[in-house]
């Protein structure tokens, strides 16, 4: 028992040294899997506020480019009103309402939430943005996150007024997409060499990819609404080894300078979930 | 002012300066990232004792962790470089002379040569380190080497500019601080 003692204090400083490598690692390890930790989420609300000063500095300098972008989504949006078409005399009028349900049985599955960008990192391997809106406003885990070019996202942590987003630009971020053109689905990735470009892996050999080609978001995701736009086509990898093709793709959504973007809450996810994560019991 | 709260003030202004101006700069290369904030733990007090030493670098990186959303990742090559320190300065300064005079390790104090040594060898280790355990899931080794050269060339040069910049007066200890 004496010796033990002994041994103790004589490494002393190295068994701490040890102690705090191992909790750091264990950190990190459990940081990409549980964010709900009391902690992790308090630590959010601080950096968040820091964030949210530094980022009203910020937010002057882009106000012109920012003001870009809204005016060219809001041209895009008010080509889409119903009043810009012309219906057939079949007298029938189309009404758009927000209502959760409608007479025709339509139900809205998909709600945006506008959002701010207070934080926002590209130059790590791991890289999170963090928006002003939280649980209080409506927030959950899972929700896609898009900017008005292309998506940018999905939410990882909640706090009351903060949220956490993993970005496109996340070693781990995975997200279900495909291209517009023949619906050839496959996985976006991103290799941590440049934020410009991600990988779109897993596309099968049949698809007919050409440079400039389209790549929107498919059905299979639980959060992202499908044809939400990703990128183009900018290379072709084909490994000889595989049935699939490795494209590199050039994201629409500028990840340097983005200042909104929207939450997409989509209502039915809870009961999509828990259907594909339970294992069925049918062999 | 008293070592200790020019040593606080240098915190949050190694923090704020990493996460608000270097973080935000536009990857020139992929290879590099600039990475300043470890200069806070090169330049503590030589008179702090080892413990204390690695529980502030662990706080310090673990600060930082919280602004970048990645707890623990930096905080471990900060802990391992303030483990490495005490053994490195014991080989690279005369004892008698330096660390009963001066307060902490700089150009002055320990002359040019020996301090570009520590601080480069700290900074290898530094960033070996980090792109390690940031890469354990995927990487190739060419990319993995150009990356971890890449970083400790810029940080050194930052560094170098940094001691050009704020001459820190090479402080004498004595009786009555």
């Amino acid at each position: 028992m004496k010796n033990i003692f002994l041994f103790i204090r004589q490494y002393f400083t190295f068994l701490s040294f040890l102690l705090l490598q191992v909790l750091a690692i264990v950190m990190l390890g459990n940081a990409s899997k549980t964010h709900q930790s009391f902690f992790a989420s308090a630590a959010n609300e601080v950096t968040g506020s820091f964030d949210t000063r530094y980022s009203h500095l910020r937010s002057y300098f882009g106000l012109q480019e920012t003001n870009r972008l809204l005016a060219e989504e809001n041209a895009r949006l008010r080509n889409l009103l119903p009043a810009n078409f012309l219906s057939p005399n079949t007298g029938k009028k189309y009404v758009i309402d927000s209502l959760i349900k409608d007479s025709l049985g339509h139900v809205r599955k998909f709600t945006f939430l506008p959002a701010k960008v207070v934080g926002n990192t590209y130059t790590l391997q791991a890289n999170f943005l963090m928006l002003e809106r939280g649980t209080a406003q409506g927030v959950t885990k899972g929700m896609a996150v898009t900017g008005p070019e292309g998506i940018v996202g999905v939410v990882v942590e909640v706090s009351a007024n903060y949220c956490r987003v993993m970005s496109l630009l996340h070693r781990n971020s995975k997200v279900s997409a495909m291209l517009k053109k023949d619906n050839s689905s496959g996985t976006i990735e991103w290799d941590g060499i440049d934020p410009s470009y991600l990988l779109l892996k897993n596309v099968t050999k049949g698809a007919k990819v050409s440079k400039g080609d389209t790549v929107v978001t498919s059905n299979y995701s639980a959060n992202f609404p499908p044809h939400l736009m990703i990128g183009t086509v900018a290379a072709i990898a084909s490994e000889s080894s595989s049935n699939f093709y490795t494209l590199k793709i050039k994201t629409t959504t500028n990840f340097y300078n983005i200042q909104y973007v929207y939450l997409i809450e989509n209502t039915r996810y809870t009961e999509q979930v828990q259907l594909e994560t339970n294992p069925s019991k049918i062999p | 002012m008293s070592s200790l709260l020019k040593n606080i003030i240098r915190f949050v202004l190694f923090i704020v300066f990493q996460v608000f101006i270097l973080n935000e700069v536009p990857p020139l290369h992929r290879f590099i990232v600039p990475y300043l904030y470890f200069l806070y733990i090169l330049w503590l007090p030589f008179k702090l004792n080892r413990f204390a030493l690695l529980v502030i670098s662990f706080i310090f990186g673990l600060t930082l962790d919280y602004f970048t959303g990645t707890p623990g990742l930096h905080a471990a090559p900060c802990t391992l470089i303030a483990y490495l320190r005490p053994f490195l300065l014991n080989l690279l300064i005369p004892q008698e002379t330096t660390e009963q005079s001066y307060v902490e390790p700089g150009p002055k104090s320990m002359g040019w040569a020996p301090y570009g040594l520590y601080i480069g060898i700290l900074t290898f280790i530094h960033h070996f380190y980090l792109v390690l355990i940031e890469w354990l899931q995927f990487g190739n080794l060419i990319y993995f080497i150009g990356k971890v050269l890449g970083t400790t060339a810029i940080s050194l040069l930052m560094i170098f500019i940094v001691e050009l910049l704020f001459t820190r007066i090479g402080r004498y200890r004595s009786n009555t601080a």
